[in-house]
């Protein structure tokens, strides 16, 4: 006699782990290093500036909005925001997925009281429903939102509103919830590669490339 | 809960917080009470609610002992750990805890009653007493001089 | 099979007043989850309740539930209801051995047929019969002969239950569960390595009062394996706080903390072993600072580790990671040669235009 949700929970642990993880992992590394191999034709002009330094200088200063941007699009910036950190604070302070982390790395940090990982939790989730509202009501955005979108929207909310359910039994069976919480996680990675999550990787790549050329023609960038 | 001394004023903190933590459960309990003693005083129905078979915090704790108050009767039984059985402020509704050997306490309830049965005497115990009684003066008269005869 | 003393009788022996009973049966009204007002119909039946026989089957175990069942520090009220029943056939505690010792289960067998209560511990090898016997018959034909004329069967312990730890992978006698061979008739499980003294009393108080006990969708009484060990911990509070012991010596687990990083099973295991505890209520492991195995779930032996956090895979994932990540890697450098050697044939492949060749092609 065997216990289905257990089972379920046991497959998400192992098989499903194994998969995803691999997925995730090839996924990255082949996108990655095929940018890098692809290489960008080299600039035979002597550099005005320094490209190096305004490269790296752009991966941060990007991280912040242009002057007038928060005002004339305040739901994206706020709610992109809200979500990054809550999303952050959720994943890297609870306790369980501490553990994960240094079980995978061997890495550990103090861990946060579930009050602040609950507020971070909601706060992502009203800052995602926030912004697929500004997708939606506004036709022009509504034209340029894929299906692709749509997706990779709802692979982020699904670990935050399961792992909520999960921790504190909203419903279902506890151990079911946990399962479908670890697969939602999964799922999430799965597609990381090879949608619009990618760019929590490639970010720092396009930003310091675009960085690099304003520093070669001698631009702040 | 073992803590080391940096911790104790924190625990005292948690500790006095956790008084305050109700379900919300007690306001409900109350009107049951009060349905109780409706029937108690139309019918002599006696009713039990256990107040373990629902979350029953501190904070509800409280809000049944402001609400009922201390009554006029307290007692103890010492049958298999200790049981204390008091009526409340408000005669007819009393608390019966029962505790183990240790301390432990193994369940609560409100009886709302004219005399919570586990105060009577068992009629087994009763028919055990006699029995050991008899058993006692027969000891005892085997062993005084002049047996029964004391005139 | 000797005659023994009704309840009421040895309660008295044991100077156990009536009283006394009363407060039990309360407490266990309370822990069975029933109304309070059948609490004298409990004791009236336990008093009163004609002495069901019990045979009780011991196959692929260790003894274990047996000894937390009979042993406790002083005779309780549950060792009492446990003397008040008739067992009839235990092969560890009765003092007949051999043929005397089968002969007394088939003649409680004819007795009570069909009426009789079977408890079971231990799983029962099915790859060869050979692998566990008693007087020669093997565990699977004594269960189907003792089975059929059961009114209910209880399996106590998680071999019983689930298969339990002769099940564990790789599982070399074929151990079954009692529900895996039985499915005529209406089993309860009792698991837990072993299970807590009270609950198997209890479910046996409940049976010879109002029959069968609600079950989960596992076979358990719901009272007992109902919530979780997770639910009711003490440790619960440093859960929510974020406070754990990250090794058995470290402070945290000095101070109390929280057990999860170090592989407790609690939010997934379904017990009552954190408010009901062991040993007349002295502790229960989480109390004693080790974290819980999660022994009342099926195959809990093989469940990823007994000191691996429930968060954390259980797999062999770091060879599958690399093996990715090098196959990823070389896609990635083929893909980018690809992507080059494309780029270097559409150069090649370029020619130049002006009007001139234009005019001429029109």
């Amino acid at each position: 006699m065997t216990n289905p949700n257990f089972d379920l929970l046991m497959w998400a642990r192992t098989t499903g782990f194994d998969i995803a993880l691999a997925i995730m992992v090839g996924g990255i590394l082949l996108r990655v290093v095929e940018i890098v191999v692809l290489g960008r034709k080299k600039d035979l002009a002597r550099p005005k500036g320094n490209p190096v330094a305004q490269g790296l200088k752009t991966i941060f200063t990007r991280s912040l909005p242009r002057k007038g941007m928060v005002k004339e699009a305040p739901v994206t910036y706020v709610g992109g925001y809200l979500f990054h950190i809550g999303f952050a604070v959720a994943f890297l302070f609870l306790g369980a997925h501490i553990a994960l982390i240094t079980d995978l790395t061997g890495l550990g940090w103090p861990e946060a009281n579930k009050a602040l990982i609950e507020t971070a939790a909601a706060v992502a989730v009203v800052a995602l429903i926030a912004l697929a509202w500004t997708r939606f009501s506004n036709p022009v955005r509504r034209m340029l939102t894929t299906f692709d979108d749509w997706l990779v929207w709802t692979l982020s909310i699904l670990p935050l509103v399961t792992g909520y359910i999960a921790v504190n039994k909203l419903f279902g069976d506890g151990t079911l919830m946990m399962a479908i919480h670890m697969l939602s996680a999964e799922a999430l990675m799965v597609a990381f590669p090879f949608t619009k999550l990618m760019h929590a990787v490639t970010f720092a790549m396009a930003r310091y490339y675009n960085g690099s050329i304003q520093g070669r023609k001698g631009a702040e960038s | 809960m073992p803590l080391p001394h940096g911790h104790a004023g924190s625990a005292n903190a948690l500790e006095e917080l956790k008084s305050h933590i109700a379900t919300g459960n007690a306001r409900p309990v109350l009107t049951e009470v009060l349905a109780a003693l409706d029937r108690l005083l139309d019918s002599g129905e006696a009713t039990t609610i256990d107040l373990g078979a629902f979350p029953f915090g501190p904070g509800d704790e409280r809000l049944l002992d402001e609400l009922l108050g201390p009554g006029e009767v307290t007692a103890t039984i010492e049958a298999l750990g200790r049981s204390i059985v008091a009526e409340t402020g408000v005669p007819g509704v009393w608390r019966i805890d029962h505790f183990d050997e240790r301390g432990e306490t193994l369940s609560r309830f409100i009886e709302v009653t004219l005399i919570p049965d586990i105060l009577k005497t068992q009629q087994g115990d009763a028919a055990q007493g006699r029995a050991d009684l008899a058993e006692r003066l027969a000891a005892f008269d085997a062993r005084s001089p002049g047996g029964q005869a004391h005139d | 099979m000797t005659e023994r003393p009704l309840l009421p009788e040895l309660l008295r022996a044991n100077g156990i007043s009536r009283r006394g009973f009363m407060k039990y049966c309360a407490a266990l009204t309370s822990a069975l989850a029933l109304p309070p007002a059948l609490a004298p119909k409990i004791a009236w039946a336990l008093e009163n309740a004609a002495r069901p026989s019990v045979i009780w089957l011991s196959f692929q175990e260790c003894t274990g539930c047996t000894e937390s069942i009979t042993r406790s520090a002083a005779p309780t009220i549950e060792d009492l209801i446990f003397n008040a029943v008739s067992l009839d056939y235990h092969h560890t505690l009765m003092a007949a051995s051999g043929t005397a010792a089968e002969e007394a289960r088939l003649a409680a067998m004819e007795a009570n047929y069909g009426k009789y209560l079977l408890v079971v511990d231990g799983s029962i090898p099915v790859d060869n019969p050979a692998y566990s016997c008693i007087a020669g018959i093997s565990n699977l034909e004594m269960l189907k002969e003792t089975a059929a004329g059961a009114a209910a069967i209880v399996a106590v312990g998680t071999c019983a239950a689930f298969g339990g730890i002769p099940h564990a992978n790789p599982n070399p006698t074929g151990a079954v569960a009692v529900g895996d061979i039985i499915t005529d008739k209406p089993i309860i499980n009792v698991p837990g390595c072993p299970p807590i003294p009270i609950v198997m009393t209890s479910v046996l108080a409940h049976y010879l009062t109002f029959g069968l006990p609600d079950l989960d969708e596992l076979g358990r009484p719901k009272a007992f394996y109902g919530e979780t060990i997770h639910d009711r911990c003490y440790r619960r509070p440093f859960y929510d706080k974020g406070l754990f012991a990250e090794g058995f010596d470290d402070e945290g687990a000095r101070a109390g903390w929280c057990l999860y990083k170090l592989g407790c099973k609690g939010p997934t295991t379904k017990s009552v072993c954190a408010t009901v505890k062991w040993n007349d209520g002295t502790s229960f492991p989480i109390q004693s600072g080790h974290p819980c195995l999660g022994c009342t779930e099926p195959n809990f032996w093989d469940n990823g580790g007994f000191y691996k956090p429930l968060s954390t895979p259980a797999g062999d994932y770091r060879r599958v990671g690399l093996a990715a990540a090098a196959a990823g890697a070389a896609l990635g450098v083929a893909g980018g040669l690809m992507g080059r050697a494309n780029k270097a044939r559409a150069a090649r492949a370029h020619e130049a235009v002006d009007a001139h060749d234009l005019e001429k092609k029109s």
